[in-house]
């Protein structure tokens, strides 16, 4: 491209003559198909990148917006307290929470829902959330044959929770100095 | 007429004045915790200091009078880092539990601390903790939240007239406390939780269950008794959350009452959701259809005499109306709105109506209070009444029963013998009500109730007249009503027409059978055995002592469900609007109306509520002027008789439960448990027992 630049001064008539010339040398020496050979053989040494997905997983950030859990204290005791900001703040209207008093006097629902094909995974529900009780944890696997399973119900969202914890809290952990 | 600036604006204010009101006139907001415009200003919480000319310090606005020449500053920094050292002050100790308080969305002092609040605590040592106190089945406590702005100790002692609330202590170590372990014994306790301006007061039944984002408000009227105190009502899908006042003046001021405002769990319990027809001697569910046909299969061919209605306690008036006009064209004239029995001379409306008005209360001076315990037939009327005593100067006396009212009063007997003593002037309080220059006469119910009520009536109209309690600029002969119908019922005159019976009449004619079929539009608080084999027909919305009777059941709409028309004791037409749909099949109560009457071959000829209120102001032209009250003219009512020496009993025994709506609510019968029985139990107890 330089070299075309370069004669740019000359006639139009000569431009198309070397021009000519130039795609006859490289047709005549095979300079792009040993290009192309080239590189095959570089990628053939160096490492995979396609996984074997389900066998192999990609990594994924500890911001990663996966599938909603519920999660529990240490102590068993669920975090949740029923103070209704996630669902005040989801844009897709997905959360609906119900709440009354528990027989220990404290707040905590009796319906926690969500309605996963309305959510549109903005992460809003746990940014509002004060005690950390909804997470989008790393789960994105949770595809299901029919509708109905994918609205939540509190049972669903806090099993999701125990069987995430790990995962959620080392998350959580990397993610705390940032928060 | 002090004359002074604030922020740069000149304004001249009424002497006495604070300059926290002056900036409210000129719509400068400032901010405050302790003073509520309705109670004393101790100004405690410190929140709305100003910067004033000539002052070593900044002032409490709520406290400091407006004086000739002062110029004040409301929005300069020394104000604003004074606001926000009173601000982190306050929050000391004050937890941070947002998320798990009642208040949370719709606290003053999240709203304040959003504008005054430090980013971030700088106080390292412990918070302090206090112990919940017992307040009652109404109000919630959570004493750590207290920021001792002393607003409850006010109100209680102040409009509510109920000792029960003080502070204990002295600075951080303050409480607020009942003493001694009780429930607040006031039928407006429920207001503490909106008094409260965070969230240590709150409502019990309403506890956890809602966000104030998360509900829609409706602004309609409370029907649980005559006074018709203005509401809102907040729903969240079809369930009626709570129940909250409404800023009116004339009529509740900000106020309303503890059955007001908690009956309304009551609206989600017993309903009538679908028809019911009795067969074999058992209310069976059947369609709408198969309702109308089992009336229609009755009524059809019963002579029109032989038929009858009564209305009951919160039927709205277009019903009334439309079932008045169906009875008319069946050929009845058996029609009537008072199912308690009450007997009154109707002719003149001035007779039957609060005539002064509720706000007419602050301008009297003597009032006399015949047959009526105010504080439980009309909650609010008393709180006036208490208002008014507060201003001083005001001679109260009660014929009847001896109540502990929240404010003094002379006992001048309990029958009507003590109004013949006041008529000859025989009674000291005679020439109270002789010097008076707005005297007031306060009917109740009770006295109606009875089998001599027109000569009550027309006793009292005879005290009215002597003691000059009517003049051409004041009208102090007042009835208060029980009942939210019973204006509205009388002023569409839903009353025994030519040769028609009343409810006396109906029930002793259903027990010896010249009354075939009884149509009851919400009457519960009849004697249902003295209906005998009649054929009953049962419109309303709870299955209480009616329907349980009757052998048809229409369900119909309670007064959150229904656009209505309600009057209340003042003769001030009201509307009540729809916060929500009614359960399952039941329908506005007009529109049943309106639907039967076409089955029954006697169409009525209105087919939208337009139409039907067109209607409401052809048969009476009050109903034209929706919220306010025409003054009704002095007439010559009640008719001169013999006063049976009776006392007079008040209609209501239990505050908490006198009507459908009350009686099914869960939250009454804890009242009643705590309040009304506990009495009881305690009068019948001895120093014996623990």
């Amino acid at each position: 491209m330089r070299g075309r630049r370069h004669w740019g001064a000359r006639k139009e008539g000569d431009e198309e003559a070397m021009a000519f010339l130039d795609r006859a040398a490289r047709s005549l020496f095979l300079t792009e198909l040993l290009g192309g050979l080239g590189l095959t053989l570089r990628y053939m040494f160096k490492p995979k990148v396609t996984l074997n997905y389900p066998f192999e997983k990609g990594p994924i950030s500890p911001r990663f917006r996966g599938e909603h859990v519920l999660r529990r204290y240490p102590g068993g005791e669920e975090r949740c307290i029923a103070c209704k900001l996630c669902e005040a703040v989801c844009p897709a209207l997905a959360i609906t929470i119900e709440a009354e008093p528990r027989d220990d006097g404290s707040r905590r629902t009796t319906r926690y829902d969500i309605d996963m094909t309305k959510c549109i995974y903005c992460g809003y529900c746990q940014e509002a959330c004060p005690v950390d009780a909804i997470v989008m944890g790393p789960n994105f696997e949770f595809s299901t044959e029919n509708r109905e399973e994918l609205f939540y119900n509190k049972q669903k969202l806090l099993a999701n929770g125990d069987r995430w914890e790990a995962e959620i809290a080392q998350n959580l952990a990397a993610e705390a100095p940032y928060r | 007429m002090p004359k002074l600036t604030i922020d740069g604006i000149e304004i001249e204010v009424e002497p006495g004045t604070s300059i926290l009101q002056a900036c409210e006139q000129l719509g400068i907001e400032i901010p405050r915790f302790c003073y509520h415009e309705r109670l004393s200003v101790p100004a405690n919480c410190r929140m709305c200091l100003v910067e004033m000319e000539r002052a070593p310090k900044p002032v409490a606005a709520c406290a400091m009078p407006c004086g000739d020449g002062m110029v004040v500053k409301t929005n300069t920094d020394l104000v604003h880092k004074a606001r926000k050292g009173v601000m982190e002050f306050l929050l000391i100790n004050h937890p941070l539990d947002c998320p798990i308080c009642d208040q949370g969305g719709e606290c003053d002092l999240q709203d304040q601390a959003m504008a005054y609040g430090f980013d971030r605590g700088r106080f390292g040592e412990n918070k302090r903790a206090v112990k919940d106190k017992y307040m009652g089945p109404l109000i919630r406590t959570e004493m750590t939240r207290c920021i001792h702005c002393t607003r409850c100790i006010r109100f209680i002692n102040e409009i509510a007239g109920v000792p029960d609330l003080g502070a204990v202590n002295r600075g951080e170590h303050m409480e607020i406390t009942t003493f001694v372990e009780k429930a607040i014994g006031s039928e407006m306790s429920g207001n503490l939780a909106d008094v409260c301006p965070v969230g240590a007061l709150l409502s019990k039944p309403y506890a956890f269950t809602a966000r104030p984002w998360e509900l829609r408000k409706t602004e309609t009227i409370d029907v649980l008794d005559a006074v018709g105190s203005s509401i809102r009502v907040d729903t969240r899908g079809p369930e009626v959350m709570r129940v909250l006042p409404r800023v009116n003046e004339d009529i509740n001021e900000e106020w309303i009452s503890d059955k007001t405002r908690f009956a309304y769990d009551g609206l989600k319990r017993q309903r009538l959701d679908r028809p019911y027809v009795r067969k074999d001697g058992k209310l069976q569910p059947a369609t709408w259809a198969e309702a109308f046909q089992a009336i229609a299969a009755k009524v059809k061919g019963v002579a029109g005499n032989r038929v009858a209605a009564i209305a009951g306690d919160l039927v709205d008036v277009e019903s009334m109306l439309a079932l008045k006009d169906l009875m008319a064209g069946l050929g009845s004239a058996n029609i009537d709105c008072r199912q308690d029995g009450a007997v009154f001379d109707t002719s003149s409306r001035a007779g039957y109506l609060f005539n002064s008005g509720i706000a007419g209360i602050e301008r009297a001076d003597v009032i006399l209070l015949v047959g009526t315990n105010p504080r439980w037939e009309g909650t609010l009327v008393n709180a006036r009444i208490r208002k008014r005593y507060l201003m001083g100067g005001l001679k109260v006396a009660v014929i009847g029963d001896a109540r502990d009212l929240t404010y003094p009063y002379t006992h001048l007997g309990t029958g009507p013998d003590a109004l013949q003593q006041l008529a000859d002037g025989s009674h000291a309080f005679a020439e109270a009500l002789k010097g008076a220059k707005n005297p007031m006469i306060i009917l109740g119910a009770g006295a109606f109730r009875r089998k001599d009520g027109v000569a009550v009536q027309a006793a009292v109209r005879a005290l009215a007249e002597t003691f000059n309690v009517v003049r051409e600029d004041w009208n102090g002969f007042n009835v208060l009503h029980s009942a939210a119908s019973r204006v509205g019922g009388l002023d569409i005159g839903f009353l025994p027409g030519q040769g028609g019976l009343d409810t006396a009449g109906i029930l002793a004619g259903a027990a010896d059978g010249s009354v075939d079929v009884v149509y009851l539009l919400g009457a519960d608080e009849i004697d249902a055995a003295k209906l005998g084999k009649t054929f009953v027909i049962y419109q309303g919305h709870h299955g209480d002592k009616g329907a349980h009777r009757a052998d048809v059941i229409l369900p119909g709409a309670a007064y959150t469900e229904k656009n209505a028309t309600y009057v209340n004791t003042e003769g001030r037409p009201q509307l009540a609007r729809l916060a929500a749909f009614p359960p399952g099949e039941a329908r506005e109560d007009w529109k049943i109306l309106r639907a039967l009457s076409e089955l029954l071959g006697t169409k009525l000829p209105y087919d939208s509520l337009p139409q039907l209120r067109q209607r409401m102001v052809e048969v009476n032209p009050v109903f034209g002027k929706v919220g306010s009250v025409v003054p009704a003219p002095w007439g010559s009512f009640g008719s001169a008789g013999a006063l049976d020496a009776a006392p007079f009993v008040s209609p209501v025994a239990n505050y908490y439960m006198t009507d459908p709506i009350s009686r099914a609510s869960v939250t009454m019968a804890r009242c009643t448990e705590t309040f009304v029985k506990s009495a009881e139990s305690a009068q019948e107890r001895t120093g014996t027992h623990g």
